[in-house]
Protein backbone atom coordinates (compact mmCIF):
# COMPACT_ATOMS: atom_id res chain seq x y z
CA UNK A 1 0.00 0.00 0.00
CA UNK A 2 2.85 2.40 0.59
CA UNK A 3 2.98 3.01 -3.15
CA UNK A 4 -0.16 5.11 -2.55
CA UNK A 5 1.86 7.67 -0.59
CA UNK A 6 3.18 10.74 -2.39
CA UNK A 7 2.62 12.22 -5.83
CA UNK A 8 5.69 10.27 -6.85
CA UNK A 9 6.61 7.32 -4.64
CA UNK A 10 10.19 6.11 -4.45
CA UNK A 11 9.78 3.42 -1.75
CA UNK A 12 6.75 1.20 -2.48
CA UNK A 13 7.92 -1.55 -0.12
CA UNK A 14 8.37 -0.86 3.59
CA UNK A 15 7.52 -2.43 6.94
CA UNK A 16 5.33 0.61 7.72
CA UNK A 17 3.26 0.07 4.57
CA UNK A 18 -0.06 0.39 6.49
CA UNK A 19 0.69 4.09 7.07
CA UNK A 20 -0.72 4.82 3.60
CA UNK A 21 -3.89 2.75 4.19
CA UNK A 22 -4.55 4.60 7.45
CA UNK A 23 -3.94 7.93 5.69
CA UNK A 24 -6.45 6.97 2.98
CA UNK A 25 -8.95 6.21 5.76
CA UNK A 26 -8.32 9.68 7.26
CA UNK A 27 -5.94 8.68 10.04
CA UNK A 28 -2.51 10.31 10.48
CA UNK A 29 -0.34 7.74 12.23
CA UNK A 30 3.02 7.59 13.94
CA UNK A 31 4.71 4.52 15.39
CA UNK A 32 5.20 3.31 18.97
CA UNK A 33 7.71 0.69 20.10
CA UNK A 34 5.95 -2.22 21.80
CA UNK A 35 9.00 -2.82 24.01
CA UNK A 36 9.96 0.59 25.37
CA UNK A 37 7.11 2.84 24.22
CA UNK A 38 9.27 5.26 22.20
CA UNK A 39 7.11 7.05 19.64
CA UNK A 40 8.21 8.32 16.27
CA UNK A 41 7.03 10.46 13.40
CA UNK A 42 7.73 9.68 10.63
CA UNK A 43 6.85 6.13 11.75
CA UNK A 44 9.57 3.50 11.81
CA UNK A 45 9.36 -0.25 12.16
CA UNK A 46 12.52 -0.64 14.23
CA UNK A 47 12.98 1.26 17.46
CA UNK A 48 15.89 3.70 17.36
CA UNK A 49 16.16 3.64 21.16
CA UNK A 50 16.03 -0.06 22.13
CA UNK A 51 16.36 -1.66 18.68
CA UNK A 52 13.17 -3.68 19.11
CA UNK A 53 11.54 -4.65 15.80
CA UNK A 54 8.01 -4.76 17.35
CA UNK A 55 5.92 -1.65 16.74
CA UNK A 56 2.35 -0.48 16.46
CA UNK A 57 0.71 2.49 14.79
CA UNK A 58 -0.68 5.23 17.02
CA UNK A 59 -2.76 8.16 15.86
CA UNK A 60 -1.04 11.55 15.98
CA UNK A 61 -3.15 14.69 16.40
CA UNK A 62 -1.36 16.47 13.56
CA UNK A 63 -1.25 19.69 15.59
CA UNK A 64 1.94 21.40 14.54
CA UNK A 65 4.01 24.59 14.50
CA UNK A 66 5.75 25.88 11.37
CA UNK A 67 9.53 25.57 11.69
CA UNK A 68 10.49 26.76 8.21
CA UNK A 69 9.23 26.80 4.61
CA UNK A 70 10.12 27.45 0.97
CA UNK A 71 8.26 27.98 -2.28
CA UNK A 72 9.74 25.65 -4.87
CA UNK A 73 9.71 27.31 -8.29
CA UNK A 74 12.26 25.16 -10.14
CA UNK A 75 10.65 21.73 -9.82
CA UNK A 76 12.16 18.30 -10.35
CA UNK A 77 10.96 15.77 -12.95
CA UNK A 78 7.42 14.62 -12.08
CA UNK A 79 6.40 17.85 -10.33
CA UNK A 80 6.51 20.39 -13.19
CA UNK A 81 2.72 20.64 -13.55
CA UNK A 82 2.14 21.43 -9.86
CA UNK A 83 4.95 24.02 -9.53
CA UNK A 84 5.27 26.41 -7.87
CA UNK A 85 4.37 24.78 -4.57
CA UNK A 86 5.13 25.66 -0.96
CA UNK A 87 6.71 23.09 1.31
CA UNK A 88 6.76 23.51 5.08
CA UNK A 89 8.63 21.69 7.82
CA UNK A 90 6.54 21.50 10.99
CA UNK A 91 7.30 20.49 14.57
CA UNK A 92 4.55 18.12 15.75
CA UNK A 93 2.92 18.68 19.13
CA UNK A 94 3.65 15.07 20.15
CA UNK A 95 7.25 15.29 18.95
CA UNK A 96 8.87 14.60 15.60
CA UNK A 97 8.58 16.61 12.43
CA UNK A 98 6.81 16.38 9.12
CA UNK A 99 7.41 17.92 5.72
CA UNK A 100 4.35 18.69 3.61
CA UNK A 101 2.66 21.04 1.14
CA UNK A 102 0.54 23.93 2.29
CA UNK A 103 -3.11 23.27 1.54
CA UNK A 104 -5.96 25.42 0.27
CA UNK A 105 -6.99 26.85 3.65
CA UNK A 106 -3.87 29.02 3.90
CA UNK A 107 -2.94 31.86 1.56
CA UNK A 108 0.71 32.39 0.69
CA UNK A 109 0.88 35.80 2.37
CA UNK A 110 -0.42 34.35 5.65
CA UNK A 111 2.52 31.99 6.03
CA UNK A 112 4.96 32.81 8.81
CA UNK A 113 7.40 30.79 10.89
CA UNK A 114 5.91 29.92 14.29
CA UNK A 115 2.28 29.77 13.05
CA UNK A 116 0.05 26.96 14.31
CA UNK A 117 -1.01 24.41 11.71
CA UNK A 118 -3.04 21.24 11.35
CA UNK A 119 -1.88 18.26 9.30
CA UNK A 120 -4.77 16.89 7.26
CA UNK A 121 -4.85 13.60 5.30
CA UNK A 122 -5.54 14.15 1.60
CA UNK A 123 -6.30 12.12 -1.52
CA UNK A 124 -5.29 13.35 -4.98
CA UNK A 125 -8.62 13.68 -6.79
CA UNK A 126 -7.12 14.43 -10.16
CA UNK A 127 -5.04 11.24 -10.33
CA UNK A 128 -6.82 8.02 -11.29
CA UNK A 129 -4.69 5.70 -9.14
CA UNK A 130 -5.01 5.96 -5.39
CA UNK A 131 -2.54 8.63 -4.29
CA UNK A 132 -2.51 9.98 -0.76
CA UNK A 133 -0.54 12.66 1.05
CA UNK A 134 -1.04 15.13 3.86
CA UNK A 135 -1.19 18.90 3.83
CA UNK A 136 -0.68 21.82 6.20
CA UNK A 137 -3.96 23.57 6.98
CA UNK A 138 -5.50 26.08 9.38
CA UNK A 139 -5.98 24.84 12.96
CA UNK A 140 -9.56 23.57 13.37
CA UNK A 141 -9.76 22.23 9.81
CA UNK A 142 -11.84 19.03 9.88
CA UNK A 143 -11.87 16.02 7.58
CA UNK A 144 -13.75 12.77 7.30
CA UNK A 145 -12.47 9.48 8.67
CA UNK A 146 -13.56 5.98 7.78
CA UNK A 147 -15.46 4.63 10.79
CA UNK A 148 -13.62 1.91 12.70
CA UNK A 149 -10.36 2.69 10.89
CA UNK A 150 -7.06 3.61 12.43
CA UNK A 151 -6.75 0.40 14.45
CA UNK A 152 -3.19 -0.75 14.91
CA UNK B 1 57.49 10.52 11.11
CA UNK B 2 53.83 9.85 10.59
CA UNK B 3 52.44 12.92 8.83
CA UNK B 4 50.86 12.76 5.40
CA UNK B 5 52.01 15.35 2.89
CA UNK B 6 50.60 16.71 -0.35
CA UNK B 7 53.43 16.64 -2.88
CA UNK B 8 51.53 17.40 -6.08
CA UNK B 9 48.40 19.36 -7.05
CA UNK B 10 46.51 19.55 -10.33
CA UNK B 11 43.29 21.22 -11.42
CA UNK B 12 41.39 21.21 -14.70
CA UNK B 13 39.08 23.93 -16.01
CA UNK B 14 35.58 23.63 -14.50
CA UNK B 15 32.55 24.24 -16.68
CA UNK B 16 30.40 22.73 -19.40
CA UNK B 17 33.06 20.44 -20.80
CA UNK B 18 31.36 19.02 -23.86
CA UNK B 19 34.86 18.46 -25.25
CA UNK B 20 35.82 15.62 -22.89
CA UNK B 21 34.80 12.37 -21.22
CA UNK B 22 35.11 12.05 -17.47
CA UNK B 23 38.34 10.06 -17.74
CA UNK B 24 39.77 12.70 -20.06
CA UNK B 25 38.92 15.34 -17.46
CA UNK B 26 40.58 13.17 -14.80
CA UNK B 27 43.69 12.92 -16.98
CA UNK B 28 44.08 16.72 -17.19
CA UNK B 29 44.16 17.06 -13.41
CA UNK B 30 46.28 13.95 -12.88
CA UNK B 31 48.90 14.99 -15.45
CA UNK B 32 49.15 18.45 -13.89
CA UNK B 33 49.56 16.98 -10.39
CA UNK B 34 52.24 14.52 -11.51
CA UNK B 35 54.16 17.29 -13.26
CA UNK B 36 53.82 19.44 -10.17
CA UNK B 37 55.15 16.61 -8.00
CA UNK B 38 57.93 15.92 -10.47
CA UNK B 39 57.45 12.17 -10.25
CA UNK B 40 56.42 9.51 -12.71
CA UNK B 41 53.86 6.75 -12.37
CA UNK B 42 56.37 4.23 -10.99
CA UNK B 43 56.31 6.18 -7.73
CA UNK B 44 52.57 5.58 -7.19
CA UNK B 45 51.27 2.72 -5.05
CA UNK B 46 47.52 3.20 -5.50
CA UNK B 47 44.80 5.60 -6.58
CA UNK B 48 41.50 6.64 -5.09
CA UNK B 49 38.72 8.11 -7.22
CA UNK B 50 36.09 10.44 -5.72
CA UNK B 51 32.95 10.72 -7.83
CA UNK B 52 29.18 10.31 -7.71
CA UNK B 53 28.33 7.46 -10.09
CA UNK B 54 24.67 8.29 -10.82
CA UNK B 55 25.62 11.10 -13.20
CA UNK B 56 27.65 8.95 -15.55
CA UNK B 57 26.57 6.43 -18.13
CA UNK B 58 29.78 4.51 -17.35
CA UNK B 59 29.22 2.31 -14.33
CA UNK B 60 31.96 1.72 -11.76
CA UNK B 61 34.02 4.75 -12.65
CA UNK B 62 37.29 3.87 -10.88
CA UNK B 63 38.05 1.22 -13.48
CA UNK B 64 37.83 3.44 -16.53
CA UNK B 65 39.77 6.26 -14.89
CA UNK B 66 42.46 3.85 -13.69
CA UNK B 67 42.86 2.45 -17.18
CA UNK B 68 42.96 5.84 -18.92
CA UNK B 69 45.56 7.19 -16.48
CA UNK B 70 47.72 4.12 -17.11
CA UNK B 71 47.65 3.01 -13.49
CA UNK B 72 46.58 -0.61 -13.95
CA UNK B 73 47.36 -2.95 -12.07
CA UNK B 74 47.68 -0.79 -8.92
CA UNK B 75 44.89 -0.92 -6.34
CA UNK B 76 42.05 1.53 -6.95
CA UNK B 77 38.59 2.19 -5.58
CA UNK B 78 35.77 4.74 -5.68
CA UNK B 79 34.44 6.77 -2.76
CA UNK B 80 30.92 8.19 -2.72
CA UNK B 81 29.35 10.50 -0.16
CA UNK B 82 27.42 12.84 -2.48
CA UNK B 83 29.11 16.25 -2.85
CA UNK B 84 31.84 15.27 -0.36
CA UNK B 85 33.04 12.31 -2.44
CA UNK B 86 36.32 14.08 -3.24
CA UNK B 87 37.22 14.63 0.41
CA UNK B 88 36.26 11.05 1.19
CA UNK B 89 38.76 9.98 -1.47
CA UNK B 90 41.46 12.11 0.17
CA UNK B 91 40.57 10.70 3.57
CA UNK B 92 40.87 7.10 2.39
CA UNK B 93 44.17 7.88 0.64
CA UNK B 94 45.37 9.47 3.88
CA UNK B 95 44.20 6.40 5.81
CA UNK B 96 46.09 4.10 3.44
CA UNK B 97 49.31 6.01 4.06
CA UNK B 98 48.72 6.41 7.81
CA UNK B 99 48.22 2.67 8.11
CA UNK B 100 51.57 2.03 6.49
CA UNK B 101 50.00 0.10 3.63
CA UNK B 102 50.92 2.66 0.95
CA UNK B 103 53.61 5.33 0.59
CA UNK B 104 52.38 7.43 -2.34
CA UNK B 105 48.73 7.64 -3.45
CA UNK B 106 47.08 9.63 -6.24
CA UNK B 107 43.65 11.00 -5.34
CA UNK B 108 41.44 12.14 -8.20
CA UNK B 109 38.07 13.83 -7.88
CA UNK B 110 36.19 13.91 -11.17
CA UNK B 111 32.66 14.46 -12.38
CA UNK B 112 30.71 14.92 -15.56
CA UNK B 113 27.28 16.39 -14.79
CA UNK B 114 26.11 18.26 -17.84
CA UNK B 115 25.09 15.18 -19.82
CA UNK B 116 21.85 15.33 -17.79
CA UNK B 117 19.18 18.05 -18.08
CA UNK B 118 18.58 20.50 -15.22
CA UNK B 119 15.20 18.94 -14.21
CA UNK B 120 16.86 15.50 -14.22
CA UNK B 121 19.65 16.84 -11.99
CA UNK B 122 17.09 18.54 -9.72
CA UNK B 123 15.26 15.21 -9.36
CA UNK B 124 18.47 13.28 -8.76
CA UNK B 125 19.88 15.78 -6.29
CA UNK B 126 16.56 16.19 -4.48
CA UNK B 127 16.79 12.50 -3.66
CA UNK B 128 19.79 13.19 -1.44
CA UNK B 129 17.00 14.22 0.89
CA UNK B 130 15.16 11.30 2.48
CA UNK B 131 13.05 9.70 -0.24
CA UNK B 132 10.45 7.86 1.84
CA UNK B 133 8.92 10.84 3.65
CA UNK B 134 10.20 13.91 1.80
CA UNK B 135 10.82 13.39 -1.91
CA UNK B 136 7.15 12.59 -2.57
CA UNK B 137 6.49 16.29 -1.95
CA UNK B 138 8.84 17.33 -4.76
CA UNK B 139 11.70 18.56 -2.60
CA UNK B 140 14.82 19.74 -4.40
CA UNK B 141 18.39 20.30 -3.31
CA UNK B 142 18.06 24.10 -3.36
CA UNK B 143 14.79 23.74 -1.43
CA UNK B 144 16.51 22.02 1.48
CA UNK B 145 19.08 24.78 1.83
CA UNK B 146 16.27 27.32 1.38
CA UNK B 147 14.59 25.77 4.43
CA UNK B 148 17.83 26.33 6.39
CA UNK B 149 18.09 29.89 5.05
CA UNK B 150 14.55 30.84 6.05
CA UNK B 151 15.09 29.51 9.56
CA UNK B 152 18.46 31.25 9.91
CA UNK B 153 16.92 34.53 8.81
CA UNK B 154 14.07 34.04 11.28
CA UNK B 155 16.21 33.20 14.30
CA UNK B 156 19.15 35.55 13.78
CA UNK B 157 17.91 38.35 11.54
CA UNK B 158 20.24 37.33 8.73
CA UNK B 159 19.10 39.42 5.78
CA UNK B 160 18.38 38.57 2.17
CA UNK B 161 21.26 40.88 1.26
CA UNK B 162 23.62 39.05 3.65
CA UNK B 163 23.03 35.82 1.74
CA UNK B 164 23.77 37.42 -1.60
CA UNK B 165 26.84 39.25 -0.24
CA UNK B 166 28.40 35.77 -0.13
CA UNK B 167 27.71 35.35 -3.85
CA UNK B 168 29.09 38.82 -4.63
CA UNK B 169 32.31 37.99 -2.74
CA UNK B 170 32.75 34.61 -4.38
CA UNK B 171 32.21 36.00 -7.87
CA UNK B 172 34.68 38.78 -7.03
CA UNK B 173 37.39 36.19 -6.42
CA UNK B 174 36.16 33.75 -9.06
CA UNK B 175 36.84 36.46 -11.64
CA UNK B 176 40.52 36.07 -10.78
CA UNK B 177 40.60 32.26 -11.05
CA UNK B 178 41.40 30.90 -14.53
CA UNK B 179 39.94 27.49 -13.56
CA UNK B 180 36.53 28.94 -12.59
CA UNK B 181 33.32 28.51 -14.55
CA UNK B 182 32.14 32.10 -13.96
CA UNK B 183 34.95 34.60 -14.24
CA UNK B 184 33.07 37.85 -13.78
CA UNK B 185 31.97 40.02 -10.91
CA UNK B 186 28.29 40.44 -10.04
CA UNK B 187 26.45 43.18 -8.16
CA UNK B 188 23.94 42.79 -5.35
CA UNK B 189 21.32 44.47 -7.57
CA UNK B 190 21.87 41.98 -10.37
CA UNK B 191 21.69 39.05 -7.93
CA UNK B 192 18.44 40.39 -6.41
CA UNK B 193 16.91 40.63 -9.88
CA UNK B 194 17.65 37.02 -10.81
CA UNK B 195 14.97 34.34 -11.20
CA UNK B 196 13.47 32.58 -8.19
CA UNK B 197 14.53 28.97 -7.59
CA UNK B 198 13.21 28.07 -4.13
CA UNK B 199 12.40 31.09 -1.98
CA UNK B 200 14.28 32.97 -0.63
CA UNK B 201 16.82 31.67 -3.15
CA UNK B 202 17.25 33.11 -6.60
CA UNK B 203 19.64 31.94 -9.28
CA UNK B 204 22.59 33.77 -7.74
CA UNK B 205 22.19 31.95 -4.42
CA UNK B 206 22.94 28.67 -6.14
CA UNK B 207 26.16 27.18 -7.43
CA UNK B 208 26.16 25.76 -10.94
CA UNK B 209 26.41 22.14 -12.02
CA UNK B 210 29.67 21.64 -13.83
CA UNK B 211 32.15 19.15 -15.23
CA UNK B 212 35.68 18.99 -13.96
CA UNK B 213 38.47 17.24 -12.13
CA UNK B 214 41.17 17.91 -9.56
CA UNK B 215 44.01 15.77 -8.23
CA UNK B 216 46.38 15.62 -5.27
CA UNK B 217 49.36 13.31 -4.81
CA UNK B 218 49.70 12.23 -1.17
CA UNK B 219 52.83 10.79 0.40
CA UNK B 220 54.09 9.50 3.73
CA UNK B 221 56.24 11.96 5.68
CA UNK B 222 59.40 10.14 4.70
CA UNK B 223 58.50 10.04 0.99
CA UNK B 224 57.14 13.58 1.00
CA UNK B 225 60.36 14.94 2.47
CA UNK B 226 62.39 12.93 -0.03
CA UNK B 227 60.33 13.78 -3.13
CA UNK B 228 59.20 17.36 -2.49
CA UNK B 229 60.78 20.61 -1.36
CA UNK B 230 57.39 22.21 -0.61
CA UNK B 231 55.04 19.64 0.90
CA UNK B 232 51.83 20.78 2.54
CA UNK B 233 50.71 18.67 5.47
CA UNK B 234 47.29 17.16 6.08
CA UNK B 235 47.47 17.48 9.87
CA UNK B 236 43.81 17.63 10.90
CA UNK B 237 41.27 15.26 9.38
CA UNK B 238 37.74 15.55 10.78
CA UNK B 239 34.74 13.64 9.51
CA UNK B 240 31.21 13.26 10.84
CA UNK B 241 27.69 12.40 9.76
CA UNK B 242 24.20 13.76 10.46
CA UNK B 243 20.71 12.38 9.89
CA UNK B 244 19.64 11.84 6.29
CA UNK B 245 16.31 13.50 7.00
CA UNK B 246 15.81 17.17 7.90
CA UNK B 247 13.00 15.85 10.07
CA UNK B 248 15.54 14.36 12.49
CA UNK B 249 17.99 17.27 12.79
CA UNK B 250 18.32 19.02 16.17
CA UNK B 251 18.38 22.45 14.50
CA UNK B 252 17.84 23.81 11.01
CA UNK B 253 20.29 26.70 11.34
CA UNK B 254 23.55 24.76 11.08
CA UNK B 255 25.07 21.42 10.17
CA UNK B 256 25.93 19.28 13.22
CA UNK B 257 28.28 17.18 11.09
CA UNK B 258 30.30 20.30 10.25
CA UNK B 259 30.50 21.33 13.90
CA UNK B 260 31.76 17.90 14.89
CA UNK B 261 34.13 17.41 11.95
CA UNK B 262 35.76 20.79 12.52
CA UNK B 263 36.25 20.17 16.26
CA UNK B 264 37.95 16.88 15.41
CA UNK B 265 40.18 18.46 12.77
CA UNK B 266 41.21 21.38 15.01
CA UNK B 267 42.05 19.02 17.85
CA UNK B 268 44.03 16.64 15.67
CA UNK B 269 46.02 19.52 14.16
CA UNK B 270 46.46 21.28 17.49
CA UNK B 271 44.95 24.54 16.26
CA UNK B 272 41.82 26.61 16.84
CA UNK B 273 39.51 28.43 14.44
CA UNK B 274 41.50 31.61 15.12
CA UNK B 275 44.61 30.07 13.55
CA UNK B 276 42.97 29.55 10.15
CA UNK B 277 44.14 32.18 7.64
CA UNK B 278 42.44 30.83 4.53
CA UNK B 279 39.53 28.45 4.04
CA UNK B 280 37.61 26.83 1.23
CA UNK B 281 34.10 26.13 2.48
CA UNK B 282 31.19 24.35 0.84
CA UNK B 283 29.06 27.19 -0.55
CA UNK B 284 26.71 25.10 -2.70
CA UNK B 285 24.16 27.75 -1.72
CA UNK B 286 24.79 31.16 -0.16
CA UNK B 287 23.37 30.08 3.21
CA UNK B 288 25.75 27.12 3.28
CA UNK B 289 28.69 29.53 3.58
CA UNK B 290 26.76 31.59 6.15
CA UNK B 291 26.23 28.46 8.28
CA UNK B 292 29.86 27.39 7.74
CA UNK B 293 31.20 30.60 9.35
CA UNK B 294 29.38 29.56 12.52
CA UNK B 295 29.82 25.77 12.32
CA UNK B 296 33.58 26.22 11.87
CA UNK B 297 33.84 28.76 14.69
CA UNK B 298 34.90 31.72 12.51
CA UNK B 299 32.19 33.76 14.24
CA UNK B 300 29.71 33.13 17.08
CA UNK B 301 26.35 31.48 16.34
CA UNK B 302 23.95 33.84 14.66
CA UNK B 303 26.52 36.51 13.75
CA UNK B 304 27.48 35.40 10.27
CA UNK B 305 25.23 38.02 8.64
CA UNK B 306 27.35 40.73 10.22
CA UNK B 307 30.52 38.73 9.45
CA UNK B 308 29.95 38.92 5.70
CA UNK B 309 28.57 42.46 5.87
CA UNK B 310 31.84 43.58 7.51
CA UNK B 311 33.79 41.68 4.83
CA UNK B 312 35.52 39.55 7.48
CA UNK B 313 35.71 36.69 4.97
CA UNK B 314 37.50 38.77 2.32
CA UNK B 315 41.30 38.86 2.03
CA UNK B 316 42.31 41.28 4.77
CA UNK B 317 39.42 40.21 7.04
CA UNK B 318 39.47 37.71 9.91
CA UNK B 319 39.76 34.68 7.59
CA UNK B 320 39.79 34.65 3.79
CA UNK B 321 37.01 32.32 2.64
CA UNK B 322 36.58 30.93 -0.87
CA UNK B 323 39.03 33.29 -2.50
CA UNK B 324 39.14 30.86 -5.44
CA UNK B 325 35.50 31.71 -6.15
CA UNK B 326 34.03 28.86 -4.13
CA UNK B 327 31.52 26.44 -5.59
CA UNK B 328 29.47 29.52 -6.49
CA UNK B 329 31.82 30.90 -9.12
CA UNK B 330 34.13 27.96 -9.73
CA UNK B 331 31.25 25.58 -10.46
CA UNK B 332 30.48 22.39 -8.57
CA UNK B 333 31.42 19.14 -10.32
CA UNK B 334 30.36 17.28 -7.21
CA UNK B 335 33.00 14.54 -7.10
CA UNK B 336 35.82 16.95 -7.92
CA UNK B 337 34.88 19.71 -5.49
CA UNK B 338 36.53 18.35 -2.32
CA UNK B 339 39.81 17.71 -4.11
CA UNK B 340 39.60 21.15 -5.75
CA UNK B 341 39.35 22.70 -2.27
CA UNK B 342 42.47 20.88 -1.08
CA UNK B 343 44.36 21.90 -4.23
CA UNK B 344 43.42 25.53 -3.66
CA UNK B 345 44.43 25.60 0.01
CA UNK B 346 47.73 23.83 -0.76
CA UNK B 347 48.36 26.47 -3.43
CA UNK B 348 47.67 29.22 -0.89
CA UNK B 349 50.00 27.68 1.70
CA UNK B 350 52.71 27.38 -0.96
CA UNK B 351 52.24 31.09 -1.71
CA UNK B 352 51.33 30.40 -5.34
CA UNK B 353 47.81 31.83 -5.56
CA UNK B 354 48.82 34.94 -7.50
CA UNK B 355 46.48 37.90 -7.17
CA UNK B 356 44.24 35.81 -4.88
CA UNK B 357 47.10 35.08 -2.48
CA UNK B 358 46.29 35.49 1.22
CA UNK B 359 49.30 37.12 2.96
CA UNK B 360 51.11 34.96 5.54
CA UNK B 361 48.90 31.93 4.90
CA UNK B 362 50.43 29.18 7.03
CA UNK B 363 47.35 27.27 8.24
CA UNK B 364 44.36 26.59 6.00
CA UNK B 365 41.10 24.64 6.09
CA UNK B 366 38.74 22.83 3.78
CA UNK B 367 35.08 22.14 4.61
CA UNK B 368 33.38 19.77 2.18
CA UNK B 369 29.73 18.89 2.79
CA UNK B 370 27.92 15.90 1.34
CA UNK B 371 24.23 16.26 0.55
CA UNK B 372 22.44 18.50 3.01
CA UNK B 373 25.04 17.88 5.71
CA UNK B 374 24.63 14.12 6.04
CA UNK B 375 28.41 14.00 5.62
CA UNK B 376 31.05 16.56 6.41
CA UNK B 377 34.83 16.39 5.96
CA UNK B 378 37.07 19.10 7.41
CA UNK B 379 40.81 19.24 6.77
CA UNK B 380 43.36 21.45 8.50
CA UNK B 381 46.44 21.93 6.32
CA UNK B 382 49.79 23.34 7.40
CA UNK B 383 52.79 24.69 5.58
CA UNK B 384 55.38 23.72 8.19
Amino acid sequence: MFKWFGKVNFTPFTKVTDFARHLKDGYFMGSRCKECGTTSFPPRADCEECMSPDFEFVEVTGKATLNTYTKIVAAPTGFDEVAPYIVGVVDLEEGGRALAWFGETIAEDEIEIGMELQIVPQIFDEIEDIKVYYSLEKPGTTWSKVEGGGAA
Amino acid sequence: MNRVGIIGIGHGVFGRRSDATVQELAFEAFRAAMQDAGIDRDALDASVIGSVPEYHKQRSLAGVVQEYLGLVPRPTWLTEVACASGSAAIRTGWMGIKSGLHDVVAVIGCQKMTELSTPEILALMGRVGEVQWESGFGTTFPAYYALFARRHMHEFGTSRENLLQVAVKNHHYGAKNPMALFRKEITLEKALASEEVATPFQVYDCCANADGAACVILASEEKATELSDKPVWLDGMGCASASMSVLRRPSLTGLPSAQQASSMAYEMAGVTADDIKVADVHDCFTVAEIMAYEDLGFCPKGESGRFIEEKQSYIGGKVAVNVDGGLKAKGHPIGATGVSMTVEIAKQLRGEAGERQVPDADVGLTHNVGGIGQYCFVQVLKKD
